[in-house]
């Protein structure tokens, strides 16, 4: 864990790469697609990674719902358990995974992240959405995808594609989790297995 | 770093919420129609029973299934122990398998502890009942059981139960589950009272995290939970109580005393109960009694327990006072 120092340190020298406005932006461009896509989204069921992605989850289901006027069920999924790298890390405090009532069989799920990295989370996120239902097709969004990519895996909505070197690290802050919304693109200190 | 839970009353304040807020997410996979999760794939979990125990062993057995883990259960009945092998060999006969996780209930107090620190087994041993002396998963699944019913199941994530009170009523003497619980109610800020008969309090509980009273019907009106013990008859080398008319008499909790608690408070047990004795048929079905509620709560509390032990590459529960032993 970083310590409030380190936070701070590291906040002076990153770079913001979106700022409020533009994520606000990018959520509603990324809203309007997924209506676009799914031809109203009438079976759109969003779903949120922890746990920044449960927050852009809700705010992209608040946009469709004023664009389609229905509400979107909306839920989110931890993907602790099925992660590849459980055994190299201390395991971690298991996140909410919460599925809406009407469950996703035959619905279109939308998984919802802030960064796509190495694409592992979101293998494991398919993973986890295999034991709770069948839905009719998967999609993915994500706020930034940053590349490298470990796996063959592809964001079907992307808030801003940021080319980055490895020694970079992308940071999404969120104002419901951190106080205020910014991208930060920031330079790595110690190299850090599985960073983002 | 230990990778051990032999004790309630290793476990710190922190360890004990997490273990809590990690089975509120793993009762979720329970209602599920999957109930399984790939965490422990390619682990292997031997439970090691050398004292009956079929609703612990199934508990577990459920737990270390759910989590994947490839599960050898081994009784002592019918195994090489009735021929006169030594824990020491089984531990090495288990090691030599490859065994990562050791479940063990044993007759004698301490027979967990003695095969986590004697360098017989490198694998997490998890304490499933020694003797009288701990059963630390069952002290979990009870503190559950208490934050669910009386924080919230929501509202209690992150919480402990500090402030509540509750008492703990019968044969504290042969009970290891009083034990475990005394010690970790005690670490979640609880205060508890135990209720038995003179005969059935052990030596040295004044030295316990807890009051002790011989008369349930003056500590009813302020319990926020009470929990009723099996009286262990299969322990009892001498006579206790006169006669069990007059225990259930005395301790027993039937719905005119169950009448004199809280509106919000429950009635617990461990089981199995002995209806009639420690309970009447009218408790022990009403909907204020847990005792079903608690075993569904075991296979979650130990679920937590494997995926916190085993499931990275070095537990997330810390274990300092066993290591200063």
């Amino acid at each position: 864990m970083d310590s409030e120092q380190d936070k701070q340190q590291y906040e002076a020298d990153a770079r913001p790469v979106l700022e409020a406005p533009d994520i606000a932006r990018v959520l509603t461009r990324i809203a309007h697609e997924i209506v676009e896509r799914a031809k109203g989204a009438d079976d759109v069921v969003l779903l949120g990674i922890p746990t920044r992605g449960v927050f852009l989850a809700q705010r992209l289901a608040a946009k469709l719902e004023e664009i389609t006027d229905r509400k979107i069920p909306v839920g989110s999924l931890d993907i602790t358990m099925y992660r590849d790298d459980l055994r190299m890390h201390p395991p971690r405090a298991l996140a909410r995974t919460d599925i809406p009532g009407d469950g996703i069989d035959g619905r279109l799920v939308v998984l919802v992240d802030d960064v796509l990295f190495s694409g592992r989370t979101i293998r494991a996120a398919l993973d986890a959405l295999n034991d709770i239902g069948r839905p009719r097709a998967v999609q993915l969004a994500v706020l930034v995808d940053r590349g490298h990519r470990e796996l063959p895996i592809r964001a079907d909505y992307v808030g801003k594609n940021l080319p980055t070197s490895l020694r970079e690290t992308v940071k999404v802050q969120l104002a419901e989790e951190d106080g205020r919304d910014t991208v930060l693109l920031g330079v790595k200190r110690t190299a850090r297995p599985g960073e983002q | 770093m230990q990778r051990h839970l032999i004790s309630a009353a290793d476990l710190t304040r922190d360890d004990a919420v997490l273990i809590l807020d990690t089975a509120e997410e793993m009762a979720r996979v329970a209602d599920r129609p999957i109930k399984k999760l790939p965490t422990l794939r390619g682990r292997t979990v031997v439970n090691l029973f050398f004292e009956d125990s079929t609703r612990t062993r199934i508990s577990f057995e459920a737990a270390e299934k759910r989590l994947s883990a490839d599960v050898i259960n081994f009784t002592a009945k019918g195994s090489s122990v009735s021929k006169g092998e030594s824990l020491k060999d089984t531990a090495q006969t288990l090691e030599a398998m490859g065994v990562d996780a050791v479940v063990i209930r044993h007759g004698a107090s301490g027979a967990p502890y003695r095969l986590a620190t004697s360098g017989w087994i490198d694998a997490a041993v998890i304490n499933a009942g020694d003797g009288t002396h701990q059963h630390p998963t069952q002290a979990l699944l009870d503190a559950f059981t208490m934050r669910r019913r009386l924080v919230g199941r929501d509202a209690g994530l992150g919480q402990d139960l500090a402030g509540k009170r509750i008492t703990l009523v019968g044969d504290i003497l042969h009970s290891r589950v009083a034990r475990s619980n005394v010690d970790l109610l005690h670490t979640l800020g609880a205060e508890v009272t135990l209720v038995a008969p003179p005969t059935l309090v052990p030596v040295g509980v004044e030295s316990w995290p807890c009051e002790v009273s011989y008369d349930l019907d003056s500590t009813l009106s302020k319990s926020d939970a009470v929990m009723l013990l099996r009286v262990q008859r299969e322990r009892m080398n001498a006579a206790f109580f006169p006669t069990e008319r007059e225990y259930s008499r005395r301790y027993g909790l039937d719905g005119d005393r169950m009448a004199k608690m809280p509106e919000h408070a429950i009635v617990m047990h461990p089981g199995p109960m002995v209806r009639g004795m420690e309970i009447t048929a009218e408790v022990a079905d009403s909907e204020r009694c847990t005792a079903i509620e608690q075993v569904a709560n075991g296979v979650s509390i130990r679920m937590a327990v494997l995926y916190l032990l085993l499931g990275g590459n070095e537990p997330a529960v810390t274990h300092t006072r066993t290591e200063e032993k």
